[in-house]
């Protein structure tokens, strides 16, 4: 029975994964915890769910979701480098503003696709089909990524993300980058918004409730798993959706266990919390573990305050007076 | 030497959070003329300004009331990130002038395109490479044949010595250099001081350093200026600045009021 829920698991796995891309390129290129998630993961399902219900064509209705999903990231990236206001904040202002657009949008909490009678491009009543349309879907978008994060532009995002005192001063166009990688990011959660309606039969203004930490939980279990095989730019755009399609084989594993999935939400918080925290403690525990015996690492060229030392003022350093 | 003005302050001023009680005029009326093809150096006690005289030209935050003219363009307005079409910079901390997270090609690619449009061509091309890898082969430091080593594998004489090479491979209208050898031990900081005399005499390049230490202020360039509570107090060039004696140059300080430390003395 477990085995019979897997092809299920794989393809919500594999649709999570594509948001667990967007989450990727804000949390870890850009550096910047976007919350805007949670809201344009539904835009995208809203906008999907009530477009095929006019009629309009699946693959057209996918095409508008995901525009729809970079509006959303303007906004926030607007409210960011226009308006000052702190990443988290700005993500969740957006959240916010989605909320009632997605509610206008459907005109109601609930908007059905119908599955049987259109076509729709993955359903979950056919998940063996949905699963290599799926990985089709992702093969082309971190082929494309790969290509974008490898040119003269996409290089300047991730510089951005990286450091973005030196960018500005190696003339990088900081803000735009912000916001043309929000908008990216928010885009493919979008479609995966979109791509889960069509998948699930219906659009929910509470499908995205919580979606950021689910994103993170991919991101982070994925970079677990790759992070000591390879560093490679697609490989790690890869190992997102790999912690996704991990994290949806648990979550089928709790309900085979029939536990009670309402506590599911909590546990991946307390998962994502855990690794999280995970850098933070090696940082303090290691500093005295090199205080205490390995002295000779600090003559060596690839000294350990490499990543230590850049939260430091440049003027405390150096008062000796 | 040509008289063109490369860099022209007028009236420059700066205050940080007026109106409040933490209210902190750092750059009092500052008029400064530097020639092309000068090599400044800067010296002031700690707070004299000199740091947010190089963000203010860098424009890292807007100034007050004054003009910056560089090369003859008005660039008082100008944002940070298109000033530095024209700008070379290396700070004091090492780890501001590099992305640590990518490989030393990639910085020195970003570096390479400064100025210029970010396209959606390759980030980096054969043919640079070969350039990068003569590049890096005069530090003498073996980071010819590391080119995708990410920057963050580093030491800090490295990184500085990187950040040097990345400011001044496309030929800035002017380099800024603050305190960039301070946080280095004394021998790497003399490595790095003698790389920087080489670059900007071989590009002739108009530089400002500020320097903690008086001997190197002496030393090097062609004009030294000392800077107290946010105004320009002494300004020497040519044969009298070469002259100068480190004594002379503390008495003067003193006389401003300034605060003697260890660090300016010793070399
Ligand atoms: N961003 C800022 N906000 C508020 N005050 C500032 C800011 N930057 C500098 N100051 C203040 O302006 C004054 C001049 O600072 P600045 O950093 O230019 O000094 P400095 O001459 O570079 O000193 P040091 O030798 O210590 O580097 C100081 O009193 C400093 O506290
Ligand atoms: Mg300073």
């Amino acid at each position: 029975m477990f085995f019979d829920a897997l092809p299920g698991a794989i393809s919500l796995g594999l649709i999570w994964g594509i948001m667990a891309i967007g989450v990727f390129i804000t949390y870890k290129v850009l550096d910047f915890p976007d919350l805007t998630v949670d809201g344009s993961i539904c835009t995208g399902g809203a906008v999907c769910a009530v477009l095929m219900g006019l009629g309009v064509n699946a693959w057209w209705a996918l095409i508008v979701a995901v525009i729809a999903g970079a509006l959303a990231g303007l906004v926030t990236g607007i409210f960011h480098t226009l308006l000052g206001i702190p990443a988290i904040l700005a993500g969740i202002l957006t959240q916010l503003i989605l909320w009632s657009v997605n509610l206008k949008i459907m005109g109601q909490a609930n908007t059905p696709v119908d599955t049987r009678s259109t076509y729709v491009i993955i359903t979950q009543l056919e998940a063996g089909w949905a699963i290599l349309i799926l990985f089709a879907f992702i093969a082309f978008i971190v082929g494309g990524l790969y290509w974008f994060f490898g040119t003269e532009f996409g290089c300047g995002i991730r510089a951005t993300g990286n450091n973005p005192n030196m960018s500005r001063a190696q003339g990088i166009n900081v803000s735009l980058d912000k916001i043309v990688a929000l908008m990216i990011s928010n885009a493919l959660v979008a479609l995966a918004g979109a791509l889960l309606a069509q998948y699930q039969g219906f659009a929910d203004i509470n499908m995205g409730r919580g979606a950021i930490v689910i994103g993170l939980a991919a991101v982070i279990i994925g970079e677990a798993i790759v992070s000591r095989i390879s560093i490679n730019f697609a490989v790690q755009l890869s190992s997102a959706v790999i912690g996704a399609i991990l994290y949806y084989i648990v979550y089928q594993f709790v309900i085979w266990l029939e536990l009670d999935t309402e506590y599911l939400k909590m546990f991946s918080a307390i998962v994502v919390a855990i690794f999280l925290a995970i850098p933070y403690w090696k940082k303090t525990y290691f500093r005295n573990f090199i205080k205490k015996g390995k002295k000779p690492l600090i003559g060596g060229n690839a000294d350990g305050g490499a990543s230590g030392g850049a939260g430091e003022t440049p003027e405390g350093a150096q008062n000796n007076g | 030497m040509a008289d063109k003005v490369m860099l022209k302050l007028e009236n420059v001023c700066k205050t940080f959070n007026p109106g409040s009680v933490n209210e902190k005029s750092a750059l009092k009326n500052i008029d400064l003329e530097v020639y092309e093809g000068d090599f400044i150096t800067v010296i002031g006690g700690n707070g004299a300004g000199k740091s947010t005289l190089m963000n203010a030209i860098c424009g890292t935050f807007p100034i007050d009331t004054g003009k910056i003219i560089l090369n003859g363009d008005d660039i008082t307005r100008l944002p940070e990130y298109k000033r530095a079409k024209y700008l070379g910079r290396v700070f004091q901390d090492p780890m501001l002038g590099t992305a640590p997270n990518m490989e030393i090609e990639e910085n020195l690619a970003l570096a390479y395109r400064r100025g210029k449009t970010r396209s959606l061509m390759p980030r980096i091309t054969r043919k640079e490479r070969e350039f990068y890898r003569e590049q890096l082969s005069r530090l003498e430091l073996g980071l010819e044949n590391r080119l995708t080593v990410k920057v963050g594998l580093l030491s800090g004489g490295q990184r500085q010595s990187l950040t040097l090479l990345m400011a001044t491979m496309k030929k800035p209208d002017l380099l800024l250099l603050d305190e960039h050898t301070a946080a280095l031990d004394p021998r790497t900081a003399t490595k790095v001081l003698e790389l920087t005399e080489e670059i900007t005499a071989e590009n002739k390049l108009t530089t400002i350093m500020i320097t903690h230490n008086m001997m190197d202020a002496i030393r090097c360039g062609n004009r030294l200026v000392m800077m107290q509570e946010g105004r320009i107090i002494y300004d020497v060039s040519g044969e009298e600045k070469k002259s100068l004696s480190v004594r002379e140059l503390l008495e003067k300080f003193r006389e401003s009021g300034g605060e003697i430390n260890d660090r300016m003395v010793l070399s």
